[in-house]
């Protein structure tokens, strides 16, 4: 039987590399903004797509794979690069050229990964980028090396200076149509070896159709791990190519010969990256290239971690950069907030100067503006820290913070990795619980994402910041530490060591799946790509405003409606109008339940709304306020909140010792739905988010009781 | 000796491993394997994981797996 080419079914190329090979910016660079961004069906990872073209070729789609070591898949990342990579070799929808990006500086370990591409019967295209960091060090004869590796060619480039990028298009064009390389597997095996590994062999040559090289390559990476297998299983990726039988007898022929390799006490797991790496290491030296000749040598990047990772500057330096960024995004941000409040402020006016009175007018005003403007004035802190975070993970800080953190993250339960998405975690959850997929340990991964909607995300800022900025007052303690500070301050230390008891709590009860490890590359610093930072920073702000906006204009709609209505018994509007609303039904009904935390039925809708999002509680606020108002013009929601009164006893219905009750129930409850519905994807069951939803709402509403009760009984108000 | 037992900014040959087959696997890949030259730079604050520099890039371990990776010095 001959074997089956792989059949590309329009011209396209996909672009698979190391992490930190510089791949995305290559993506960049050779696509601009032609790009689209989706998602992986089923999973949170992200797809890119872009438009490319050499300057005298036809236009063709590249698409931008997550960073990979190996096609041996251990974390989610690999899994999709693995589940792709197969669907290719089954025929669907396979490139007409894989460009291999392979970082110079380090090189043998990169070209491991592009030896394993130039098994798959693709033509493949080897774009060597970070010429800027080896100069003249790689004067080697790279079309000689190119065939010995068995790739259609490597072109020398660098993204950060911008060169190469014409010669790299030029030969993915010419490779468009190229012959693949030979059958042949490059390295070979030991008799014995060859004799066990040949029934699995024989079975993806015949069976599955896969070339001598191919197969070679897939049976040690089958027999080396159960993951690979898994791969095959996956139906997302295979689209039910493989039926349950030829599954089946995959599965039994690999475990026979991984049983029978452990027999004779080889080492099977490592038998692939031995084997590569030792050919390819001579390949390397035949062709005058040292793998290691700076290994002596203290380059830049081991100097600055001398002080950026020292014993106890490098903790030191951690904390007072966050302390800088907290800083920075509370005083940064004031003034672009106020230019954006001023600005929703004109909306109003000129729509109530422009529309004649009318419901369609008091929608607009009071539900649409006054809705999504109190939360529109929370994009600069939002973007502020986006920001920061992404030029420290660009310049290669995080995976030190995440290297100095280790020992403490696991003395808690978690991993040096959780570092990051926790701190993601004051941003948003969701990007933060897509960034625990880093964790390679199920338990500790599954315990960061369980702990993590517990750090203060940024939605809870317009709810803290509206308490504190209207019921404590702005005294200094001390002459010089702002009160109003230190109780925000106070709100995410509580969220941050709950989170981090609680994990130690959880580690201690849920039970583990394989041993955790912490193998991590550490990037040499780079100074960040500003195009890139920016742009990253961008779509984050266009995530949060487009989100959000839809979230809290429906959800500002409605409540503007079910506040308004029914109108009452048509005198002119006034406070009891809005009592006997449905949204003041809904309110009184659950006001039994919430007031022994201090909390009153406005507050009861307003906890109802923030269901869908924690901010819209705000919203839902000043909606309420504006409505009840009978005042044509925007409601100061502040002072609204601090004239309030009871009805029946005349005393103030906000008090300080409410705002603090209900900004501990905001540092504990699980409210925002779209956290769970990722919660839900990334554990693959609903076991997990339901867990969430109900030990955080114990939390907030013990927490909150507390505080009000407790301070009452102190003799608080 | 291990690895474990080599002093920061020293350089040791990777003799072979004991121990935990899975960590093995990645390590491989990651091109660790026996024969390879390995430089222990630095070990991480609060006597955390190490730093090793391998193939001319950095990678960190914790102690506790450093001690499966025998070494000749």
């Amino acid at each position: 039987m001959t074997p089956r080419k792989v059949q590309p079914d329009k011209t396209w190329a996909a672009l698979i590399g190391n992490p930190n090979s510089g791949k995305t910016a290559i993506f960049n660079l050779l696509t601009g903004l032609n790009q689209k961004v989706s998602n992986y069906p089923g999973v949170t990872v992200e797809k890119k797509i872009g438009k490319a073209r050499s300057a005298d070729g036809p236009s063709f789609d590249l698409l931008d794979l997550p960073g990979t070591y190996s096609l041996t898949p251990e974390s989610i990342d690999e899994r999709i690069v693995a589940e792709q990579v197969l669907s290719w070799i089954h025929g669907n929808k396979a490139p007409s050229v894989i460009v291999s990006v392979v970082d110079a500086s380090n090189l043998s370990r990169n070209l491991y990964l592009t030896t394993q591409l130039a098994d798959l019967g693709i033509p493949v295209v080897v774009a060597l980028n970070m010429m800027d960091m080896v100069k003249d060090e790689l004067e080697v004869d790279l079309d000689h090396l190119a065939a010995k590796l068995g790739v259609a060619a490597i072109i020398p480039m660098s993204a950060t200076e911008k060169w190469g990028q014409a010669e790299l298009l030029n030969a993915i064009k010419n490779s468009f149509n190229a012959e693949p390389t030979g059958d042949a597997p490059p390295f070979i095996l030991n008799k014995n070896i060859e004799q066990i590994l040949a029934p699995l062999e024989t079975f993806l040559r015949n069976d599955l159709k896969y070339t001598h090289r191919l197969a070679r390559a897939q049976s040690l990476r089958l027999v080396a791990r159960k993951s690979t297998f898994d791969v095959y299983q996956n139906p997302s990726s295979n689209e039910g190519t493989f039926s349950e039988p030829l599954l089946e007898s995959l599965q039994v022929l690999r475990e026979e010969v991984v049983e029978k390799l452990a027999e004779k006490g080889e080492k099977h797991r490592i038998m692939e990256a031995t084997l590569r790496y030792k050919w390819l290491d001579r390949v390397l030296s035949d062709a005058q290239i040292t793998i290691d000749k700076k290994l002596e040598e203290t380059n830049f990047s081991e100097k600055v971690d001398k002080i950026l990772t020292h014993k106890w500057a490098g903790p030191v330096i951690f904390v007072a950069l966050l302390t800088f960024i907290f800083q920075a995004i509370f005083s940064w941000a004031t003034v672009p907030m106020d230019w954006i409040d001023n600005g929703v402020g004109w909306v109003g006016q000129q729509i109530l100067r422009a529309v004649p009175t009318g419901m369609f007018r008091n929608l607009i005003v009071e539900g649409v503006v006054a809705g999504v403007g109190a939360i529109l004035v929370f994009l600069p802190q939002i973007m502020i820290l986006m920001f920061f975070m992404t030029v420290l993970e660009d310049f290669g800080y995080m995976a030190r913070v995440a290297f100095m953190m280790d020992r403490f993250m696991t003395s808690i339960g978690l991993h040096g990795r959780s570092v990051l998405p926790l701190m993601s975690g004051y941003a948003c959850a969701i990007p933060g619980i897509m960034s625990t997929r880093t964790i390679d340990s199920w338990k500790e991964r599954l315990i960061t994402i369980l702990v993590l909607p517990l750090m203060s995300c940024s939605a809870r800022l317009p709810v803290y910041a509206l308490m504190i900025g209207t019921f404590i007052p702005a005294k200094k303690l001390l002459g010089a530490i702002n009160l109003q500070g230190v109780i925000l301050v106070c709100m995410y230390l509580l969220g941050t060591a709950t989170a981090f008891v609680l994990a130690k709590v959880f580690s201690l009860f849920i039970k583990t799946q394989g041993r955790s490890s912490f193998i991590m590359e550490l990037p040499p610093y780079r100074i960040p790509l500003w195009r890139s930072v920016f742009s990253q920073v961008l779509q984050r702000g266009k995530l949060f405003v487009v989100n959000a906006g839809k979230i809290i204009m429906a959800i500002s709609i409605i409540l503007w409606f079910l506040a308004s209505f029914p109108e009452g018994d048509g005198k002119p509007t006034n406070e009891n109008a809005i009592l006997h609303s449905y949204a003041g039904k809904i309110g009184h009904t659950v006001e039994p339940i919430i007031k022994p935390l201090g909390f009153d039925w406005k507050l009861g809708v307003g906890l109802i709304t923030s269901f869908a999002a924690r901010e819209v509680l705000v919203s839902t606020m000043a909606t309420i306020y504006n409505v009840q108002s009978d005042v044509d013009d925007i409601v100061q929601l502040k002072n609204a909140m601090r004239t309030d009164v009871d009805l029946k006893t005349g005393l103030p219905l906000y008090t300080p010792l409410v705002a603090l009750a209900l900004m501990v129930f905001f540092v504990y409850a699980a409210q925002c739905m779209a956290t769970f519905a990722i919660v839900r994807n990334e554990t693959n069951s609903w076991k997990w988010p339901l867990f969430m939803i109900v030990y955080m709402n114990i939390l907030a509403y013990v927490g909150a009781l507390l505080v009000f009760q407790g301070g009452r009984a102190l003799g608080f108000s | 000796m291990t690895l474990y037992d080599l002093p920061d900014g020293e350089i040791g040959v990777v003799e072979s491993f004991s121990g935990e087959m899975e960590l093995q696997s990645r390590l491989v890949e990651m091109g660790i394997l026996p024969g390879i030259r390995i430089r222990r730079i630095r070990t991480a604050p609060m006597n955390g994981p190490i730093e090793l520099k391998v193939r001319d890039y950095h990678v960190s371990l914790r102690q506790e797996d450093a001690k499966n990776i025998i070494i000749d010095q």
